[in-house]
């Protein structure tokens, strides 16, 4: 068994060097290939990075009366951020509103003048508040009005605004955009990688083909299935392995090239040192995928010479 | 050894018929040649026995086994115990005549030892010694076939069948291969060999069944070609 596995092995290793034309043209469709399908991974990574970017500037605000009752404004706050939808909150207390306004109006005296006439700070404390998703927004409004409720049936609202039906339009839209985009994205995923297998095998068939006169010859000569079928699929995860390392050298000058150009366009996120930082895993993707094309197409490809 | 009974090959139309109730049988160490026009049926039989055809009536049997009961994953085991030699050869073209001699050994499981000592001895019967690490497209046409041969007996079968072995080969090169298949035949092994060649016949003087329209029309002891 052991030996029958060593003579597969070297058999696969000498055929690759022999037909070394035949195993350049499989190893040059097979780079297509992987490269369609790294592409596509990439585009995929750029989008939904750029997605989240976009999600993460949406947000409610809860603007408070300025005469809430402190309590109140703390009781609906901490519920607020135990909402399991809520990703962050971040909470400015009167005061800070107040000094803030201060800070952003210092060049406008009639501003400041018009606050000094006031008594006291016409302000009430805001919250902030981010999604874990776009869709949640909804809900989330929905909660705050319904704690609103609860805590204060009869006296007067505690809650100003909640802004969430100015920012509903833009929402959805985002909603239906990042929605559309996600789909379309899968379909032309899936769309590329089935074009891409369908061409690597038959690549890998034609190669084969010019392989049948000896398959027939082995059969005559006694050999079983397996160890004629083994040196093939030696060779077609060897056209992986190859295929899967031009295809990273290849990656290489090109995302080195687009990284920055990434970094500008997509604020802040680069490309070139996404892959540098996930190498080991994209690379392990690459050739994992192209040694499984490679030795599937090997196997469907001489299936039917192995027929009597 | 080997046994035909009745045995028929009609083609998919279901009329005509490549051979036609063929019975014979060939004992152990006989030396047996196959005589008879193109398309007289004689490479039907041949594959029979290797069992790459099957006949739409009767039996061949290689000692008590029925060759076409034989289920499909045993057919390589089936196949090792018989040599086989081709008109063209049928050398894997990227090996050289050592690998290709030695793939024989590997399929049939041999171990390293064997392979190293047997397929010298091989080349050496067939006096191929110094073209061992040449590609079959670096030798003559009787030099393949002397690898062909070489690769037909390394495993020691029971039985070397051989189709039109010196169709594609010049006189010297025909009388050479006809001697290593004599030789391979007087060390035990039983050979089948079909052939055109009036001159291999009369020179062998061994048993010869000429085939004519597909039946045995003739079965000689002491053979001539006659047609």
């Amino acid at each position: 068994m052991l030996t029958a596995i060593r003579r597969i092995t070297r058999a696969g290793f000498i055929g690759f060097w022999r037909s070394a034309y035949v195993s350049l043209a499989s190893i040059f469709v097979l780079t297509i290939t992987l490269f369609v399908v790294g592409s596509t991974m990439f585009v995929d990574q750029l989008l939904t990075t750029s997605l989240k970017t976009i999600q993460e500037k949406v947000d409610i605000n809860v603007y408070f009366e300025p005469t809430a009752n402190q309590e109140d404004v703390d009781t609906i706050r901490t519920a607020i951020e135990a909402f399991p939808d809520v990703e962050q909150v971040t909470y400015v207390s009167r005061e800070e509103v107040l000094a803030k306004y201060r800070e952003e109006n210092q060049n406008d005296e009639t501003a400041l003048i018009a606050l000094e006439e006031l008594d006291e700070n016409p302000f009430g404390a805001t919250i902030a508040i981010r999604a874990k998703n776009t869709t949640q927004y909804e809900s989330i409004a929905r909660f705050i009005m319904e704690q609103q409720e609860t805590i204060s049936p009869q006296n007067p609202p505690v809650i100003d605004e909640v802004n969430y039906e100015d920012s509903k339009a833009s929402i959805d839209t985002l909603t239906s955009i990042i929605d559309t985009v996600e789909r379309a994205s899968y379909v032309i995923l899936i769309v590329m990688i089935v074009a891409a297998i369908l061409i690597t095998f038959n690549t890998i068939r034609l190669a084969i083909y010019t392989a049948r006169e000896e398959i027939a010859i082995m059969r005559l000569v006694g050999a079983s299935n397996m160890f004629i079928r083994g040196p093939f699929m030696v060779q077609g995860m060897m056209y992986g392995l190859a295929a899967g390392v031009f295809t990273i050298l290849l990656f290489y000058p090109i995302l080195s090239w687009l990284g920055p150009k990434t970094e500008e366009f997509f604020d802040g996120f680069n490309l070139f040192s996404y892959f540098v930082s996930n190498f080991s895993d994209i690379f392990l993707l690459l050739v994992g995928v192209g040694i499984v094309l490679g030795l599937i197409s090997s196997l469907l490809a001489i299936a039917r010479y192995l027929r009597v | 050894m080997i046994y035909f009974d009745n045995v028929s090959k009609l083609y998919a139309d279901g009329r005509s018929a490549a051979i036609q109730e063929v019975t014979f049988q060939v004992a152990p160490k006989e030396f047996v040649s196959i005589v008879g026009h193109s398309g007289a049926g004689k490479t039907t039989l041949l594959k029979m026995i290797i069992a790459e055809d099957r006949p739409s009536h009767g039996q061949v049997f290689f000692e008590s086994i029925d060759v076409h009961k034989i289920p499909r994953t045993k057919l390589p085991h089936y196949r090792r115990k018989i040599g086989t030699v081709f008109q063209d050869f049928k050398l894997l073209p990227n090996k050289t005549a050592y690998e290709n001699i030695a793939f024989a050994m590997e399929a049939n499981g041999r171990t390293d030892e064997e392979i190293a000592e047997n397929v010298p001895q091989a080349l050496a019967l067939v006096d191929l010694d110094d073209k061992a690490f040449n590609f079959p497209n670096e030798l003559s046409g009787g030099e393949k076939q002397r690898v062909a041969i070489a690769r037909a007996i390394v495993n020691q079968p029971d039985i070397i069948v051989a189709d039109e072995p010196t169709g594609n080969l010049d006189p010297i090169a025909t009388y050479e291969v006809v001697q290593i298949l004599r030789k391979i035949n007087d060390l035990g092994t039983t050979v089948i060999m079909t052939t055109h060649n009036k001159g291999v016949i009369d020179e062998l003087g061994r048993r010869v069944i000429t085939m004519d329209e597909g039946r045995i029309v003739r079965d000689d002891v002491n053979g001539k070609y006659v047609l």
